[in-house]
């Protein structure tokens, strides 16, 4: 059970540092946008029509997009080194994704739990796990943040409330919902937030685990990304219905579709779940549309994307568009923001350099952790 | 001494712990007995909802998935719950959160994450067809991470309850139907009693006990089959065959050393379980005996098992499809004769 603010650890075992930069001070406003046309998004029409969400004070607006910068960068960086052959296995990136990660996690707590997909980097990064133990994860290094047994899809650090992320679609929803009910029953006001993609919605487990949720008023943030793909195959040709959202009706629970590229609209649609969900309303489902820049994962060219939605997406990309806003409406300069840009990839160098010299496991290692307990390997 | 069933052995171990541990909470299908409900489909957890509340004796939708995911999730973050799924052959449901989750959780974190979870799940064929019938005990002794467990007797039901709840590893409770007590004696139900101590203990994992004492054969059995094994030895006893019973108690950790021990005594082994035969939990305990002592062995391993069959519902044929005490005596007769 934790007891004070748990710290991410660092590989050598020291406290990470993340700057959790000031309280949240935005403004209420509605910020669902409505995208009738889940083929071919209206991107015109969607942003005429939404009623822009104010950007938060300076320290917060700085802090938001420093980490969706850091997950940008550490993605990018991930992807060279696969390129280069430096590390091996396969890759499942978010880059595209960050406003997701980061408008839902900002305000969260280290008490608070997140259970995330085998596409984890995102999410664990701006829940605080340390970049540099994720970096050493990568590399198979014995101060990975698994100590090389999880691997690019596990990655977790459970001292930040990040359980070793899942690789079997839509089990880590009923597993929140486990995390959840501890909270309850422990009497504390902890949240959990569960993300997985729109192909988990198919799953007999989204649905056990919602209904089970909305049952016994559950203190979760379902949050989908929607990024239209489950592998290559698109999101309608999998359901029915036109969103997913409109899933959350058939468990009594409020359901809401978000332009998941546009941060202070996730983050105001997710303060408002998270609120729900501390003062013991309930779980909410978020769907937010988004966009992977890359494939499904490291041998996917996404041919199965057409060319014009591709292009159009990834005009809309996260990071460019807030930083657009930061100055635009003045709260920083283009050299401020690139000032955090280059300080956020000297971190990523750093960690890369730092994971490259960094011991192996001994093979002998793999014969431990199966079981826990005194005289237990 | 107090005597108890083991249904009432099972109920006040899950209650001690309770009372013991507030991280301890039941959740399944119909755990609670509040408004007339069952108290557990074997009435294991009659009682709780009294003693403890709604939010401890969590009755849940019919959902496996969910409760054993909620279970993994509950444990992950610090509690120590206790699921039921009523009946054995539901886990097969559940497949994923019982071996991708819960066996892996521990190892895919390097250790940083435990998963102190109990899932009880009676076995054994009572009439009822395939899908209520299955002993599938050895589908989990197969899947690292887990720790599986085999209750025979009241004193065993207590103890080992207590250690599954108190150890930090996912621990699968396999109990058996007609060993419960008291009703469906006409599916061959055995209404037995045990003594159980009135103060607190536990039994170990990986300790197998000696039933019965003997020098001509070792016979490992478990759950309904150790009593048929034990049937068996006292008859064959009139024949002069002299036969150790072994009930091993736990598959996994498994106490390979009790059975070693006895064999060189013996030197003639035979496994009986209600496990369909091709790779189950007998077929281990052969292939390890094999391996590593096969010259105590004056004879064949000899391994009696339900037949490869899915568990028919009409009772003649479900009868000829388990081990039955006649099968174990005339085995036994063969054996001495190799």
């Amino acid at each position: 059970m934790h007891s004070g603010a748990p710290i991410a650890r660092e590989p050598d075992g020291s406290a990470a540092t993340k700057s959790l930069m000031g309280q949240s001070k935005i403004n209420i406003f509605m910020s669902t946008i409505v995208m009738k046309n889940t083929d071919t998004i209206q991107l015109e029409s969607d942003v005429s029509a939404k009623t822009v969400v104010a950007l938060p004070e300076r320290t917060k607006a700085l802090g938001m997009y420093e980490s969706m910068v850091r997950i940008r960068k550490y993605e990018e960086q991930i992807y060279f080194l696969f390129l280069e052959g430096r590390i091996s296995g396969s890759i499942h990136q978010s880059h595209g994704q960050e406003a997701c990660a980061v408008g839902v996690l900002y305000d969260t707590r280290p008490t608070d739990y997140m259970a995330s997909t085998h596409r984890p980097a995102g999410h664990d990064l701006a829940k605080g796990v340390s970049l540099r133990a994720m970096m050493c994860e990568m590399f198979g290094k014995a101060n990975g943040c698994c100590h090389g047994k999880g691997g690019a899809m596990h990655m977790g650090d459970i001292s930040v409330g990040a359980v070793p992320a899942n690789a079997i679609v839509g089990s880590n929803i009923p597993i929140a919902v486990g995390m959840a009910y501890s909270c309850k029953l422990r009497r504390t006001d902890d949240i959990v937030v569960c993300f997985f993609g729109d192909g988990a919605t198919n799953e007999g487990g989204f649905h056990e685990g919602i209904n089970g949720a909305a049952l016994w008023d559950l203190p979760v943030v379902f949050v989908c990304e929607n990024n239209f793909y489950g592998a290559s195959t698109h999101v309608q040709a999998t359901m029915k219905v036109q969103t997913i959202a409109e899933r959350a009706a058939a468990y009594g629970i409020p359901g809401e579709r978000i332009d998941g590229n546009d941060l202070m609209a996730v983050n105001e649609a997710a303060t408002r779940a998270i609120a729900r969900a501390r003062r013991g309303g309930g779980p909410t489902l978020l769907e937010l549309m988004t966009y992977r820049i890359a494939g499904h994962s490291r041998s996917d060219a996404s041919a199965y994307r057409p060319d014009d939605e591709e292009s159009a997406w990834l005009a809309r990309d996260p990071i460019k568009l807030f930083r657009g806003r930061l100055v635009e409406e003045k709260v920083a300069t283009d050299a401020e923001l690139d000032a955090i840009e280059n300080s956020v990839q000297e971190e990523v160098d750093g960690a890369v350099q730092f994971a490259e010299s960094s011991q192996d496991p001994e093979p002998e290692d793999a014969l431990r952790n199966v079981y826990a307990g005194e005289g237990e390997v | 001494m107090p005597q108890m069933s083991i249904v009432e052995a099972l109920n006040q171990a899950i209650a001690e712990e309770m009372a013991r541990d507030e991280r301890v909470f039941c959740l399944g299908e119909d755990v609670s007995d509040a408004n007339g409900g069952y108290g557990g489909a074997f009435a294991v957890t009659r009682g709780l909802h009294g003693k403890f509340g709604p939010e401890r004796v969590l009755n849940t939708p019919i959902s496996e998935m969910l409760i054993v995911g909620m279970a993994v999730g509950a444990a992950m973050a610090g509690m120590r719950p206790i699921a039921d799924v009523q009946y054995g052959d539901f886990l097969f449901c559940c497949m994923d959160q019982l071996v991708n989750q819960a066996a892996k959780m521990r190892y895919m974190s390097g250790g940083r994450v435990s998963v102190p979870m109990v899932m009880r799940a009676p076995v054994g064929a009572t009439g009822r067809g395939a899908q209520h019938a299955q002993s599938l005990e050895g589908f989990f002794t197969h899947a690292p991470g887990l720790k599986v467990i085999c209750p025979a007797t009241a004193y065993d039901a207590k103890g080992l309850l207590k250690t599954a709840i108190r150890d930090d590893n996912p621990v699968l409770v396999f109990e058996h139907k007609l060993l419960y007590g008291g009703k469906r004696t006409e599916s061959g139900a055995l209404s037995m009693v045990g003594e159980v101590p009135a103060e607190d203990y536990t039994v170990p994992f990986g300790r197998g006990v000696v039933r019965r004492e003997g020098k001509d054969i070792t016979i490992v059995a478990n759950l309904l089959m150790m009593y048929r094994a034990m049937d068996a030895a006292a008859e064959l006893d009139e024949d002069d065959i002299s036969c150790e019973v072994i009930d091993p108690r736990t598959l996994a950790p498994f106490d390979y050393e009790l059975v070693i021990e006895s064999l060189r005594k013996t030197r003639r082994l035979m496994i009986v379980h209600e496990d369909t035969y091709s790779n189950g939990w007998g077929a281990q305990l052969a292939s390890y005996i094999a391996e590593h002592e096969i010259y105590l062995l004056d004879a064949p391993i000899k391994r009696l098992a339900a037949y490869d069959v899915p568990i028919p519902c009409a009772p003649v044929m479900e009868k000829f499809v388990i081990p039955s005490t006649a099968r174990i005596i005339d085995a036994a007769r063969s054996l001495m004769k190799m």
